[in-house]
């Protein structure tokens, strides 16, 4: 008998296949309209082929600069990864700390999870041009950008994580004689780690988005930075490999951190099957 | 001898709904109590409030003859229905927490030597319960039996005087629920406990408690069912097994329950 949609399981081999496929499917879909383009006018900037796409990674990737004498990709992207990566640490401590104090003790929620609520809701974009004032254009207030973008969601979200703990386990370390700082943490923060670091993963598109919005108004490098000078000479054929590159290394840090969880955090994932 | 715990007066209300009313109770140091009645007719609310996480509205309860602490404490252990074991510890370390927390009490964590004392009675204690075998495994990883062994060896080690069971084995099936009754009675008998267990099954009340309380609403109104509350209808000792006491209970239970249903 037929099954119902819903209950037919592609097979290993099957899925890996239908994954792939929109990648190769837009692939296509690029060489063709570029090749169009191309035909009717030779000078078009807009799709380069793919050629002249393979050309100018190898120039920002393997020639130094002819003017710092940087390998471009590498030092556009350590910049950018440094602010990202100072951005997240403090975004994530930050969350932790907020989203324990908040989830576990009434007193600190009464005071700090209304100002938190009202805190994500501020625009981070129209708060940029204080903070080019007040920290200056240079590192610092870029990393502010990310945390001041993802912090406050994350601290909403963990609060919300920590509060969904069942409250038998705390009642339960209760009478197994355990004080608030012993359930804090071997009971709490253990459990909320994993949370974190999934908060972490679904907020990492938004990082980037506040890193490159930043880089993009004000940097001497920088990924973002890139981009948008290239943008002046329409040269998309720098912007086309480095938004792939800025995917992928989204991509790639996203799945870092599952495989983090997964391995320090068995429990978790058990019998669960999680994005 | 005094009671170890003393009910006098107990009412409990949810703003305008009573859920318990004139409770009055008082039991000695190792009785083993069983509770039955309808589903919601506040048995757990009573257990949370021996666990001192819920305080009586009107009434008072009295522990040693000093009221109850405003919060649960070692003294008295639990068996939930569901959740009580910590899903991120492997069943080893979800019994040893209990020791840490007393012999570490700024971190709740050991080591060394002090650690392999901790985890050998630990050990111990879940060889009692029947989990030699599964000492580092998650609780994920176990079955509903299982997990419920685990949380009453977690529960026992800290020496409890007065354990709580909320449904415990509820979600057992007869054969397995027979080897329950089998090693709660034996922890019982082997460490002069007081218990408190709630179950569904009359017979498994009749059969375990040494007596039976029964909650249920002396009163119905239709127009009103939430006000009056369940209270103590039955409190017998349990010293043989009585086939007519029996079926007026269920009657009366059943009753309650037919009526809830209607609402
Ligand atoms: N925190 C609360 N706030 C308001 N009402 C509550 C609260 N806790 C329990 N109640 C109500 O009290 C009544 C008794 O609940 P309780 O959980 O004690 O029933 P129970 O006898 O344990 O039922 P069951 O056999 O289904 O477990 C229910 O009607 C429930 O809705
Ligand atoms: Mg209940």
């Amino acid at each position: 008998m037929k099954k119902r949609i819903i209950n037919r399981l592609p097979g290993q081999g099957a899925a890996a296949v239908l994954g792939l496929l929109p990648f190769l499917l837009l692939l296509l879909a690029y060489a063709w309209g570029s090749q169009v383009r191309l035909e009717a006018n030779p000078e078009d900037k807009l799709l380069p082929a793919l050629s002249s796409l393979a050309a100018a990674v190898e120039r920002v990737a393997l020639e130094p600069n002819r003017r710092t004498g940087e390998l471009q990709l590498w030092a556009d992207t350590a910049a950018s990864l440094q602010r990202l990566g100072i951005g997240l640490a403090v975004a994530s401590l930050l969350a932790l700390v907020t989203g324990l104090a908040t989830g576990m003790v009434p007193y600190v929620r009464a005071a700090l999870a209304p100002f938190v609520r009202v805190l994500s809701m501020v625009p981070p974009m129209a708060i940029l041009p204080i903070l080019f004032i007040v920290f200056g254009l240079g590192e610092l207030s870029k990393v502010v950008l990310v945390v001041l973008g993802i912090a406050p969601c994350m601290m909403r979200d963990l609060q919300q994580r920590v509060m969904e703990l069942p409250s038998e386990q705390l009642v339960k370390a209760q009478t197994l004689g355990a004080h608030s700082g012993q359930i804090l943490w071997r009971v709490v923060m253990p459990q909320t780690l994993p949370r974190l670091i999934d908060s972490l993963r679904l907020n990492l598109g938004p990082a980037f988005l506040f890193l490159i919005a930043a880089e993009a108004i004000a940097a001497e490098s920088g990924l973002g930075y890139r981009i948008f000078l290239v943008r002046r000479y329409l040269a998309m054929d720098t912007i086309l490999p480095y938004v792939v590159w800025i995917t992928l290394l989204a991509f790639l840090m996203d799945m870092a951190l599952r495989g983090v969880s997964r391995w320090a955090f068995p429990w978790f994932h058990q019998g669960k099957e999680r994005a | 001898m005094a009671a170890l715990l003393e009910v006098k007066q107990v009412w409990k209300e949810y703003g305008s709904s009573i859920v318990l009313e004139k409770l009055n109770l008082s039991v000695k140091e190792g009785e083993f109590c069983t509770i039955v009645g309808t589903s919601g007719c506040g048995k757990t609310t009573f257990l949370r409030m021996l666990l001192g996480e819920e305080g009586p509205t009107r009434g008072s309860l009295l522990l040693d003859g000093k009221p109850m602490p405003a919060e649960p404490g070692p003294d008295r252990g639990i068996v939930f229905q569901r959740y009580s074991v910590f899903p991120h510890m492997s069943v080893l370390d979800n019994v040893t927490f209990g020791l840490e927390v007393t012999r570490s009490p700024l971190l709740g964590r050991l080591f060394g030597g002090a650690r392999r004392k901790a985890r050998d009675e630990a050990a111990a204690m879940l060889a009692q319960v029947g989990l030699s075998q599964a000492l580092e495994r998650y609780p994920s990883e176990l079955s509903g039996g299982m997990q419920q062994r685990l949380a009453i060896a977690q529960a026992l080690i800290k020496k409890p005087r007065i354990l709580l069971l909320d449904e415990p084995f509820g979600a057992l099936d007869p054969g397995i629920r027979a080897d329950m009754h089998a090693l709660v009675l034996r922890l019982w008998k082997e460490s002069g406990l007081t218990i408190f267990m709630i179950t569904h099954d009359l017979k498994e009340g009749f059969k375990l408690g040494t007596r039976l309380l029964v909650f249920d609403k002396p009163r119905l109104d239709a127009q009103a069912p939430n006000r009056y509350g369940a209270t103590i209808t039955y409190d017998l000792a349990i010293d043989r097994q009585e086939p007519a006491l029996l079926e007026e209970i269920q009657g009366a239970v059943t009753e309650t329950s037919r009526f809830n249903d209607q609402q």
